[in-house]
This record gives C-alpha cells, structure tokens and sequence, in this order.
C-alpha cells in the first residue's frame, strides 16, 4: 500500500463527559475532519485500561486516541483522567520497547466545549499516522 | 500390559525447573508411579518417538508440556502428543504464557543468531559458523531442527486442555491437579488450576500495605534491598502481585523478592503486562506531567519488568523488530 492510498485507522476513545460530547459538538456544529476515526464512548479516560490501547494496534488499528476531561479537576470522578495522565508515559515507554512509534498514541484533553480542538487533534493525528504508514501488526507470527 | 493410565512428561523450550517439579514430589511420586504408566519422560527414562508413534490415537490419559515452542522439533512433538492424548496440560509459564524464553520475542533468529554466534564478547566465530537446517559432512546429510522467528505458548500450537502455571508450578498444586485428573473431578476444559485471587489477596505482606498507595521513585533490588516485613510496593519495588494470580504459596515475596508475575493473570485478563502497567503507574504519587515523567524514568525495562513471564502469551506477543530495522 503506497503513501497515498493509505487511509489510517484510528481508535477514539473518548469519555462520556467530557471529549464524547465535545466529539459530538464537533459533527453538529459541522466541522470538517477526516473520517479516519472510530470513536467508542468509555466512562472516564481512566477507565481506558491499556489493555484496550493494545488489543486495538493488535487487532489492526493504526493509531490510538485516548482523550478525557482537563485535568486536574474537570474529571466527573474526581481522579480518572489523573490516572490515565500517570499510565500514558509508561505506556509509551513500553510501546517504543514494542517498536511501536509514540506519535500513534495520544492522550488528549478535550472538553465538552472543544470541539474544535477535537477536529484538530484528529486532523493532526491522521496525518501523522499517515506519513508513518500502516502499523500492520503481525498478530499471527 | 497393564490397564493404568498412560501419562507423558515432555519438554520443549525451557529450562529444566519444571522436570524439578515432578521429582519433588518426592515420596508421593511413588504414589504416581503406583497410580499410572509413564510412557514418556526424556529428562528421567529412554523413550524414542517411534515408541509414542507406535500408541494409538488418544490412548496417552494426559501429557504434561513444560517449555515453550522455539525448534520445529518441538512443534512436531506436540503434535504428535496432541493426537495421542486425551488431555493436555500445559505444564509450567513457559508452556502456559511463554515464559522468559519468549523474552526472545524482543528480536527475531537474525538478530539472536548474530548475538550468540558472532558478537557475544565470549564468541570466537571467525569461520561464521552459524546452525542451518541441513550440514553435509563426509557426504552425509545431517539435521537440526529449525529455529524459528519468535517463540509461541504451547496453545498458540495445538489445543491445550489445562494450565499448570508458574516457574516452575509448586508441588501442591502438580499434586492437587493429578489426583483430580485419577479421580475424573476436572474443572470446564481450559481452566488453569490454581486460585482465581490476586497475589496480593493471599500475600503475607499485605497487611502492611498502606490503605492508599503512592510511589515517588522506583527502586530496584538489584542495587538496594527491601524491607522484608513491609509491603514491596509501599516501598517502591514494583510488585506484580496486584496483577498475577495466587496459589504459588509467595515463595518469592518470603525470599524478599517482590513477585515478578511467573503464574501469570487471573481469568479473563487478556494482558498480565498491561494491567501491571495499569496498577503500578496508578499509584505514582504525582499530578504534574513532568514530574511523572521523571518517576516513570527510574523503571529500567517497562517490558523486561511487566511481560518478564508472558511475552508470547500478550495481545503484541513480540516487538517489531524487522520493521523498525528496515524503517531506520
């Protein structure tokens, strides 16, 4: 697949308080941003355990948005997005130890308000992902 | 011939600790022995593969696997046994999750090739002499088996029955699972038998943990030690026994030794790694971005650490080495 037929997968998954509704301002509002991403409503940017950040790039995704409330108190419970701000680093440590690029995972904070930045977060990230190209990952070795 | 049950023992990629297991058993071995008809056992009694060949289908009760599967050789093994058997069990973490010899899958045969045979500071290989398939020599065809790319669990290569998990299994529980298996009192199919509870559930420490966590720093037992009375992630050790099943009796936790994960998750988790990772990051005692940063900087090796027992057994199995060289 050349550079240019190669349209990226990306996975969203954006808390139910915060970036979800902010996601949803973006389409109502009609801003423009590429349809590379699929996005799943979670609870809370805490609840994104990175388990599912891996099952994702396993399964085929080529790229990762997690993104939540501002921290540090705009979290519906209280400490959620603080946890998910302390795993994010150590999970892209990892990850690099994988061999996997940092820039196919990000950790955003998007609030309901900001549907704005959530069409630049994604236009940003598609092209990114799009110059790196396909993750591809081998799950049958 | 006798009616008892036919049970095999074999081994694949692993180091011997499993064999161990069975030996101590001790006394109780006889009562195994006594109970069943070893065919098979190449640590302990001479078998050759015809003689399993020579078995019909299904008539070996239950083969015992330790190791994880590297050689080709291997995987023919397996095979063979599978068809053999009635039931398998994986025997030990390298068969259930991959173990540390899965810790190869950070590189591929190349890379592990050029390491052991040319660049290793003990290797004097000036004539490049690495292992191949097939060597002429006096014109006579000689075989090895063939090592593969990344290593795999003993169910990502045949259907597996039951899990005996750590490294090695305790006794108790080697006992435990034979006699279920005399006595036909087997759980569903797939289950691995041990407790369904966390390390930490059952940890002699866990009353000095501290209601709420926090870590400001990580610290290392290679180069300081811990208290051994007091709970090893209070201290700022990282401890796998929030994410790794029980049942091993903490042999390691009452050696000073903070559990590095051997009996692999509890049922259900899809990545013991992963939720390390989850808890152990959790509770770094920071909400400053740069701050965390540096914290996170005193873990040496997030995958040696979190995925020590179960890199092939993980949702990435392996890193991507291949790609990344050809890329840079």
């Amino acid at each position: 697949m050349d550079a240019k037929s190669f349209e990226p997968k990306i996975i969203g998954f954006l808390c139910r308080w915060c970036s979800y509704p902010g996601a949803d301002l973006a389409g109502t509002s009609r801003l423009k941003y590429p349809p590379n991403v699929v996005p799943i409503r979670v609870m809370c940017s805490g609840r994104v355990d990175p388990s599912f950040v891996m099952k994702a790039l396993a399964d085929g995704a080529d790229g990762v948005l997690i993104a939540g409330c501002h921290p540090p108190a705009d979290c519906h419970y209280q400490s959620g997005n603080i946890k998910a701000m302390r795993r994010y680093p150590l999970l892209i440590k990892l990850l690099e130890q994988f061999g996997i690029e940092k820039e196919r995972v990000r950790l955003e904070w998007i609030s309901a308000s900001e549907s704005g930045k959530f069409a630049q977060v994604i236009r940003e990230m598609t092209e990114t992902i799009r110059s790196l190209g396909p993750l591809n990952w081998p799950t049958r070795r | 011939m006798t009616s008892k049950p036919k049970v095999a023992f074999y081994w694949c990629a692993s180091c011997g600790g499993c064999e161990e297991t069975v030996v101590d058993l001790n006394e109780d071995i006889l009562k195994v022995v006594a109970a069943v008809d070893i065919v098979l056992w190449p640590v302990a009694l001479d078998f050759k593969r015809r003689d399993i060949e020579a078995l019909s289908d299904g008539e070996i009760a239950v083969s015992f696997i330790n190791g994880a599967v590297r050689l080709s050789e291997q995987e023919e093994w397996v095979k063979l046994l599978r068809q053999k058997s009635q039931l398998i069990v994986a025997f030990g973490s390298c068969a259930h999750l991959g173990g540390i010899p899965s810790l190869g899958n950070t590189a591929n045969r190349e890379l592990i090739f050029q390491r052991k045979y040319m660049t290793v500071p003990t290797a004097d290989n000036s004539a490049k002499t690495f292992p191949c398939v097939s060597t002429l020599v006096d014109g006579h065809e000689l075989d090895l088996p063939s090592f593969y790319d990344t290593v795999k669990t003993l169910d990502q290569t045949i259907d597996v029955d039951y899990y005996l998990p750590g490294c090695p299994p305790p006794t108790s529980l080697v006992g435990e699972a034979v006699r279920a298996i005399l006595e036909g009192k087997l759980p569903e199919r797939g289950a691995v038998l041990a407790p369904n509870k966390s390390q930490c559930d059952t940890c002699p420490l866990n009353e000095t943990k501290p209601e709420k966590l926090a870590i400001r720093e990580f610290k290392r037992v290679a180069t300081s030690a811990p208290d051994p009375k007091t709970c090893f992630l209070a201290q700022g050790y990282i401890c796998l026994g929030p994410a790794t099943r029980s049942g091993c009796g903490e042999r390691c936790i009452r050696g000073n030794m903070p559990c590095r994960g051997c009996f692999g998750p509890m049922d259900g988790v899809l990545d013991q790694g992963a939720k390390a990772l989850s808890a152990i990051a959790s509770i770094i005692d920071s909400n400053d971005p740069e701050e965390i940063n540096r914290i996170i900087n005193t873990i040496e090796d997030p995958l040696g650490t979190f995925y020590r027992f179960s890199l092939a057994g993980s949702l990435l199995r392996g890193s991507r080495v291949v790609e990344t060289k050809r890329g840079g």
